[in-house]
């Protein structure tokens, strides 16, 4: 009996570590890979620099990737000035506005529309998206603002379920305590309910950042993929490469420094996204800090 | 006998197929105590919730009959729920303080009607603070955030806020439920001290608390309103045996 439970406790045991030793091997493996040329050619250099030619033909290849940081921002942001405002008006009607029968037609489309794989959603954007872009708005239509309204589809779920719960948690009585003063349902929304909801839809909207800047084939199918800061610099139907499109696009014929560039690259990714999760996770816990 | 500022005929009030209030029928004078006791679930909080029509948020929820307010009927097609409401504030059984400053809290009904004048602002807020007897404690604290409060400060404070409105009725839902005895008692003296400016309905389970602080006390059981009267004669001499068996404790 007792070695019985001490064996079971063991392999629980081995079986949390290994979900921990995997992350570190990855870790450990990344930073390898990714080192040698990080510090051949200096962190400062190789994530401010705005070169990138890993296969020169005359002279020195140069290893910048500052463009593609710039590149992953701009998406991702350009996704969240799509995805939030719609996605928060969303929430707002789940929780507090719909019958429960438009509720749960509105949830299982929700649902549905976090199961389309997201090379769909990537064939979608580039045969029809990226054509209308061209046509209506100008330019070779592989662009931000094409990369950024593919993210955005894929940001609004995950915005819209975050957010949703993040209303529904708010008690109950804070929102009685405004209606009896006189105070109408909107008012009600705008200013007790959303505020007290705040921590729960700021940490929606970073998690939703972070899996943006991440996002890879979607993004890759649709944003033109050059590794140039698009000019001028506003100009949201200048192509781009973001950092993910990078290693996707060239890790296939990379060698030596080359590869450990685009190692280096994934290094530089992973801290972004560690950090916009480990701050949303703060966002989160902030608000259970404040809960009575 | 002074003037019926709430009067309510034959009401009645379903949750979906269940009945939960049945023809109650009694009435409200101004600028009085009216308790409301019973055991749980006999529909005195359902009864209050009908008087600021805050069973609206109720789904599936159903009234027949009248309950007026100044002689309107309160569920007329003419009446604006969000107007009535400020004539008619509500402290509720657990304190509930925005997550807000105290002087956000108060000033919260003024601004919700669209007073934005600071010194106005600051005037109302100081008022009513007073007014609940909080002013000694938080005068100098308005900054920080109500949450600190303790709970008796709190739904002082929650009182406050109605105030704040300028409403004519101020309906408790067993406001002291949640509080310790010397809580209790500061809000119980400020209830005697609210009622000449204002018509006061109290829900209770506390039957001392509804002899202490009430003129008039309605019985409820079941749904239905057993006895009504003047609070003396109901604790002294009740008419029903099972409003004599209640306050005596024999069930409840």
């Amino acid at each position: 009996m007792k070695t019985n439970e001490r064996i079971i406790e063991l392999l629980l045991f081995l079986s949390a570590a290994t979900a921990v030793t995997i992350v570190a091997l990855i870790i450990i493996f990344l930073l390898k890979e990714g080192l040698p040329v990080l510090v051949k050619v200096g962190i400062i250099d190789f994530c401010l620099g705005m070169k990138w030619n890993p296969i020169a033909i005359a002279g020195e290849p140069s290893y910048g990737i500052f463009p593609m940081i710039v590149a992953s921002f701009y998406v991702a942001i350009g996704s969240l000035i799509i995805a939030v405002p719609l996605g928060l008006a969303c929430a707002v009607f789940l929780a507090e506005i719909a019958p429960s029968w438009a509720r749960s037609i509105l949830k299982h489309a929700i649902e549905l529309l976090v199961g389309i794989p997201s090379v769909i959603l990537g064939f979608v954007g580039l045969v029809l998206l990226v054509p209308f872009i061209r046509d209506h708005f100008g330019g070779w239509g592989f662009s931000i603002l094409a990369g950024s309204i593919i993210l955005a589809i894929m940001a609004l779920p995950r915005i819209i379920s975050i957010s949703d719960d993040a209303i529904r948690s708010v008690p109950r009585e804070y929102k009685e305590a405004s209606l009896a003063l006189g105070a109408t349902h909107w008012h009600t929304i705008r200013k007790v309910i959303l505020p007290s909801a705040r921590s729960g839809i700021v940490a929606a909207v970073i998690l939703a950042m972070a899996t943006s800047i991440g996002e890879t084939m979607a993004v890759l199918m649709v944003v033109g993929n050059t590794p140039i800061l698009p000019t001028p610099i506003y100009d949201i139907l200048d192509p781009v490469r973001p950092m993910t499109s990078n290693i996707v696009l060239e890790m296939s014929y990379a060698t030596g420094d080359h590869a450990s560039a685009l190692f280096a690259t994934g290094i530089v990714l992973f801290i972004v996204v560690a950090v916009l999760n480990v701050i949303s996770h703060r966002a989160l816990k902030s608000k259970m800090g404040t809960r009575r | 006998m002074s003037e019926i500022e709430i009067e309510s005929r034959n009401l009645d009030l379903w949750y979906g197929s269940a009945q939960a209030l049945k023809e109650i029928t009694m009435a409200m004078p101004e600028k009085k105590v009216t308790a409301i006791i019973g055991p749980s679930g006999c529909g005195k909080s359902t009864f209050i919730r009908c008087i600021n029509r805050m069973n609206d948020l109720v789904k599936d929820c159903r009234i027949t009959g009248e309950l007026l307010f100044e002689g309107t009927n309160i569920y007329g097609n003419s009446v604006d729920a969000v107007e009535l409401r400020k004539k008619i504030g509500m402290v509720f059984q657990k304190p509930n303080p925005f997550p807000m400053s105290i002087y956000d809290n108060v000033a919260y009904g003024p601004r919700v009607h669209g007073l934005r004048n600071r010194e106005e602002l600051d005037r109302i807020v100081e008022e009513s603070l007073k007014a609940s007897a909080l002013w000694n404690e938080v005068g100098d604290i308005l900054d920080r955030s109500a949450i600190d409060l303790s709970g008796g400060q709190q739904q002082r404070l929650c009182i406050a806020r109605t105030l704040a409105v300028k409403p004519k009725v101020i309906l408790f839902d067993e406001p002291c439920s949640a509080l310790d005895p010397i809580s209790t008692a500061k809000i119980e003296d400020l209830i005697n001290t609210l009622k000449h400016d204002y018509t006061i309905v109290i829900v209770t389970h506390n039957m001392q608390q509804a002899a202490r602080v009430s003129d008039h006390t309605a019985f409820f059981l079941l749904g239905e309103l057993v006895e009504f009267g003047k609070t003396k004669q109901i604790f002294e001499l009740p008419e029903k045996k099972s409003t004599e068996d209640y306050i005596t404790g024999r069930f409840g």
